[in-house]
């Protein structure tokens, strides 16, 4: 049965692959993998649009599936039958996916294009961002936001220690109900430097010290699972505080209107980016899209629709103005000077190797 | 009948009346008065409301108007489990998870009965029934037959002094039903409890009864003992949906003291004795029972005889169903014992028919 | 035909004494009743076959798929031989000899030849990592910098990552180098080995999957009573309403059957949120605080109202199913007798209605137990189920291995229970509609 399924699977992949490299313009429908939502959105403008202008033959199949790439990856790799050509995600799931050689290695200099200025792209592509199978494209980050219709106007919040001081700060949190980023930050707001919260978190007395600290706003915590639930707690008014993505409050308080205020201070940063299934059915086309989508001004027209910072260097500067709101994207960007004043990098090598054990310890603290 | 008279309204319906919608009464203007161990049954075709009365004197369903009593007390607003009326429904309502016994003890149990106590009459009840050995049964295992029994056997077994039937034999074969009821008849008969039996079916209410009550169009039509209901119907619905029956129409031509003369439709004038007629010149029906028209010799010594014709034999066994033609009508029915005259009978042969006049009722027109 | 010849032949060669029983055409009968049957058989089977094949390849293969999973255990046989092969002496103290080093080199060399695609050491590293934290960064790192090892080795690794050093590493390895594994099992009963290689409790701060499985129990019950309680009235008026007026109640019965999950979880957060309908209605009437508004979604209130919501026609088809079937004159039949309405309904009709109880409990039972996308998205952190963290390790933590382990013993759990429920009741009571 499945040696079956693989042969018919290699059997396409390979007659696909034989069909577009003698004839260059047959049509070619690439399976592109993303959140959805305001996200894909933006890929979608800055991205596939200007690039299937280019290339007619080529139509782009958008598919909401990122939020579970990694088991739908290791699912199509087992049955022998990958559909999907290119998959947004996140580098821990990249490097998990890496090690499991369901995902592509990629050679950045040899496979992507160099900045306008030659700079290649290793050296072009922010530091600590590539990844052995893994393609950076924007900065994102976990930041703490909060309605300031909940406090009085001469003491609202401004930190992560004012989310854990339930009696200066009083109303309910909506948290992630993950580990990481509330350790992180309960740690941070216990006094721990940002560079070190990782070396804490890897002792037994580190994790212990971070769920002390989370214990003492654990009845305040309202917790959310699906991205679109914390925009909404705050909208609601159900929540003081509210974390999420940066991007999906910068489209809430900018686009939607919502009345929310976002706290920089140890923002949580990660990067974002694409992995190339292996043996995927269409790698020439592929190939060809992802040195468009990831040159230096690519990553930048994404920021005119979506408040992420681009991964390389070289597109910070041409960062402009929002497509429709016209107003300036900088200031909004994780990256920006005033917004990373104390960042905290998210250790995606630590959340790999500790993640199940702390995931266990999570859940069973939000069970108790 | 035995001691107690039919008049000492065991049972009262006064003046009742019932409607389910508010525009058509089903029920309209009953009197009926049910005597201390009388067997009363209430016949008539479905939807003549025979069964609502049922469920009225039951307690399922309320009186739009009018009184009902029992014992000579009022029970319009006595609910129906402190009427303390047994009753056998049409489909037996054997409780199918409780077994024989434990259904039998059930009306005993509800009424605070000691155990022992319960015992013995759940037994003594299964005897009379003659299902002593099958208490321990769950009813799905019996028998239609059997399942009567325990329905009756549980509708007496608390000691009413009034049990309902509604239609209890109507889904059993026929030989079947013969014997149930006999044995209704005889339980009856030795407990001498009142029974109130509905049935749509008249010749289980002549075998059974000391009353009928021929319900129709919600009225009561006629109220008799079953001879008086076969012998002298009032009117011409109780004649036709008692027992068999020819019917001639014709116009009342002459009014005589209790006989009258009625001219048929092609002519011929018929003489008989004045039931429920009102006058001359209106329309009336006459009706005749097969088995009283003599057929052949001796009809013309009749104050009515006919010439008819044989148009169909039909060979019954005991006796012969001969169908003629009579004063123009071509399903008069003649009933001839089954000897050497009846079998030498022929269709197309001519023969003459003949009756008495008190055989023959001149009736409403209907 | 041929059938009914055969039986009539027959009936006449047994009275002709001990000769075989042949048909009108001198077949033997039972050839011929053999013939006749088959052809009954074989049109039996192609009835039946296309929904066995559906079975089996959409039911039983993948449920006897993921059991196996439960088990399998193959990454680190496959990725280092011959390091097994000398640590089978090792007696499980003492950091293992040069040997053992040397051999685990000679390993990731040989794996490090291997196309990307077959290389062994990636998939060994995430397995460990079940068993102990960073055991997956000690394998990578050391894979990726052991071509430039050199003996002693032990140094080496050591050098490149301080696992190496840690006979608990070695224990694991030397443990879980079985083709077959019982960890996941054991780590879904939130216990471990200890370093005799016994099976203790894990720490109070690890252990979730026993209380998960105890609360998901405890929600299903709750959820099967609410569902009962809400569904017998209901189901009750239906069956003594006009065919008409009861179709009509049944379809508000079953919308939520028919609406989406989103509309019917943004419906619930709008009613039930602090700042909702209902809070909202009654800190108007004046029967609760502004202070004090009721907190009815994002926990264990949350999953319960929003289950019982999907679930109630589960319970109200069979319950409705079954009273249909009951005829009034039962009722009147115990009245008649002498029962009061109330004695009546419990000693009379509630005892009838049992098969469309069984049947609705077991089907809300089953499949709540089972639920997890509600929960998640109201459930908050104390209406959270067990299928919760299944789902978290199929998409997220992708320990496969584990959620087949959690999924198993959720599967015997409810053949436990149906056994239970058949032992008691008897499953030939169940009348599903």
């Amino acid at each position: 049965m499945k040696s079956t399924l693989k042969m018919i699977g290699a059997g396409t992949a390979a007659s696909v692959l034989a069909l577009s490299a003698a004839h260059a313009d047959d049509p070619v429908s690439l399976t592109i993998v993303s959140w959805g939502g305001a996200y894909t959105a933006s890929q979608v403008r800055a991205y596939h649009e200007p690039w299937m202008e280019m290339n007619p033959h080529v139509t782009i199949i958008n598919d909401d599936g990122s939020a579970n790439a990694l088991a739908s990856l290791r699912a199509q790799a087992q049955a022998g039958n990958v559909t999907w050509d290119l998959v947004d995600m996140l580098p821990s799931d990249a490097q998990l996916a890496c090690e499991e050689g369901i995902i592509m290695p990629i050679d950045h200099d040899e496979m992507l294009a160099a900045a306008p200025d030659g700079t290649p792209p290793s050296e072009d592509f922010l530091p600590g961002s590539l990844g052995e199978c893994f393609i950076p494209q924007i900065l994102y980050s976990t930041v703490l936001t909060y309605r300031p219709g909940a406090f009085p106007d001469d003491a609202q919040p401004s930190s992560i220690a004012d989310l854990f001081d339930v009696e200066n700060f009083p109303g309910r949190r909506a948290l992630q109900d993950r580990p990481g980023t509330n350790l992180e930050w309960a740690l941070y707001a216990d006094g721990v430097d940002p560079d070190d919260i990782y070396d804490v978190l890897s002792t037994p007395e580190g994790v212990d010290r971070a769920f002390a600290k989370l214990d003492t706003i654990k009845d305040h915590i309202i917790f959310w699972t699906e991205g679109a639930q914390a925009p909404q707690l705050l909208a609601d008014g159900e929540v003081a505080f509210a974390t999420g993505y940066n991007g999906r409050m910068f489209d809430a308080i900018e686009v939607e209107g919502m009345e929310a205020e976002i706290i920089w201070d140890g923002q949580v940063v990660e990067w974002d980016g694409w992995v190339v299934p292996a043996d995927g059915p269409n790698l020439e086309a592929v190939m060809d899209y992802l040195y468009f989508a990831t040159d230096t001004q690519r990553l930048a027209d994404q920021a005119q629709f979506i408040s992420y910072g681009p991964a390389r260097a070289s597109s910070s500067e041409l960062v402009g103005q929002h497509a429709d709101l016209g107003i300036d994207m900088a200031p909004h960007m994780p990256s920006a000077p005033e917004n990373y004043f104390a960042p905290i990098v998210l250790d995606n090598d630590f959340w790999v190797d500790y993640g199940d054990e702390l995931r266990e310890r999570f859940a069973n603290w939000m069970l108790q | 009948m035995s001691d107690s008279s039919p008049d000492d309204g065991f049972v009262t319906f006064d003046r009742v009346q019932k409607s389910y919608d508010g525009e058509t009464l089903v029920v309209k203007d009953l009197n009926l008065s049910i005597g201390r161990g009388e067997f009363m049954t209430m016949l008539g075709p479905s939807g003549s409301g025979k069964t609502t009365c049922l469920m009225m004197l039951a307690g399922f369903e309320t009186a739009t108007s009018g009184e009902i009593t029992l014992g000579g007390n009022p029970i319009n607003s006595v609910p129906p489990h402190k009427r303390g009326i047994g009753m056998v429904f049409q489909n037996y309502a054997l409780f199918p998870h409780m077994t024989v016994g434990e259904n039998l003890s059930f009306p005993l149990e509800v009424r605070g009965m000691g155990k022992s106590e319960r015992e013995q009459k759940v037994k003594r009840a299964l005897d009379m029934v003659q299902m002593g050995n099958f208490a321990g049964r769950r009813p799905a295992q019996l028998s239609g037959g059997q399942q009567q029994r325990i329905a009756l056997a549980r509708a007496l077994v608390f000691e009413p002094d009034l049990v309902l039937m509604d239609e209890p034999l109507g889904a059993l074969d026929k030989n079947l039903r013969e014997r149930m009821q006999y044995e209704i008849k005889h339980i009856h008969e030795s407990l001498g409890v009142t029974v109130v039996y509905v049935t749509h079916d008249q010749t289980e209410a002549l075998t059974m009864s000391d009353n009928v009550a021929v319900f129709d169009d919600g009225r009561i039509q006629q109220l008799a003992p079953p001879a008086v209901l076969y012998e002298k119907p009032d009117n011409a619905f109780v004649a036709a949906f008692i027992g068999e029956n020819n019917t001639l129409r014709g116009k009342v031509d002459a009014i005589d003291g209790s006989t009258c003369s009625v001219r048929l439709d092609n002519g011929s004038v018929v003489k008989a004795l004045r039931v429920n007629v009102e006058g001359t010149g209106v329309q009336s029906t006459l009706s005749l029972r097969p088995e009283r028209v003599v057929l052949g010799e001796g009809a013309a010594e009749r104050p009515n005889s006919f010439e008819a014709e044989v148009l169909e034999l039909i060979y019954l066994g005991d006796h012969i169903r001969v169908r003629m033609n009579v004063c123009g009508d071509d399903e008069f029915i003649v009933k001839v014992p089954n000897n050497a005259d009846g079998r030498d009978m022929k269709v197309g042969q001519k023969a003459p028919v003949g009756w008495s006049i008190e055989d023959c009722r001149a009736l409403d027109p209907s | 035909m041929a059938q009914a010849d055969a039986t009539m032949m027959g009936g006449a060669g047994a009275s002709s004494g001990t000769e075989k029983l042949v048909t009108a055409e001198g077949v033997p009968l039972k050839r011929a009743l053999e013939r006749a049957q088959r052809r009954r058989k074989l049109m039996a089977f192609a009835l039946v076959v296309p929904l066995l094949a559906f079975i089996l390849t959409v039911f039983v293969f993948p449920i006897a798929q993921m059991m196996w999973l439960s088990v399998k255990n193959d990454q680190i046989v496959n990725a280092i031989p011959r390091t097994l092969e000398e640590l089978r002496d090792w007696d499980g103290r003492e950091l293992p000899d040069e040997a053992v080093f040397a051999a685990l080199h000679a390993d990731l060399m040989e794996d490090l030849e291997r196309p990307r695609r077959e290389q062994a050491t990636g998939p060994m590293g995430i397995r460990l990592n079940y068993e102990l934290s960073a055991a997956r960064s000690a394998v990578s790192r050391t894979a990726r910098a052991a071509s430039g090892f050199e003996a002693p080795y032990k140094e080496a690794f050591i050098d490149a990552h301080r696992l190496w050093g840690d006979p608990e590493l070695w224990r694991i390895i030397k443990r879980e180098g079985r083709p077959l594994t019982a960890s996941y099992y054991v780590a879904a009963l939130d216990r471990q080995y200890d370093e005799d290689g016994r099976i203790v409790q894990r720490d109070e701060n690890r252990r979730i999957y026993v209380s998960l499985f105890g609360r998901t129990l405890m929600l299903s019950v709750i959820i099967t009573g609410m569902t009962f309680l809400l569904g017998f009235p209901i189901a009750f008026y239906m069956s003594i309403l006009p065919m008409r007026h009861a179709n009509l109640l049944m379809i508000c019965v079953l919308l939520p059957f028919w609406t989406s999950l989103l509309v019917r979880t943004s419906a619930w957060i709008v009613l039930l949120q602090q700042q909702g309908v209902i809070n909202t209605g009654l800190v108007t009437l004046g029967i609760i605080d502004d202070e004090n508004r009721l907190s009815m979604i994002y926990n264990m209130t949350g999953t319960i109202i929003a289950m019982t919501h999907i679930l109630l026609p589960f319970m109200v088809l069979p319950l409705y199913s079954v009273m249909r079937t009951i005829p009034p004159s039962y009722m009147r039949a115990a009245k008649s007798l002498g029962a009061t309405p109330w004695t009546a309904f419990r000693r009379v009709y509630f005892p009838q209605t049992l098969p469309g109880i069984g049947a609705g409990g077991v089907l809300v039972f089953i499949i709540s137990i089972g639920y997890y996308i509600t929960p998640a998205l109201v459930g908050g952190q104390s209406g959270r189920m067990i299928s919760n963290e299944i789902a978290r390790h199929i998409q997220q933590s992708l320990n496969w291995g584990l959620a087949a382990a959690l999924g198993t013993m959720l599967l015997v759990g409810v053949l436990a229970l149906y056994w239970l429920y058949n032992r008691l009741v008897g499953a030939d009571s169940l009348k599903l509609g």
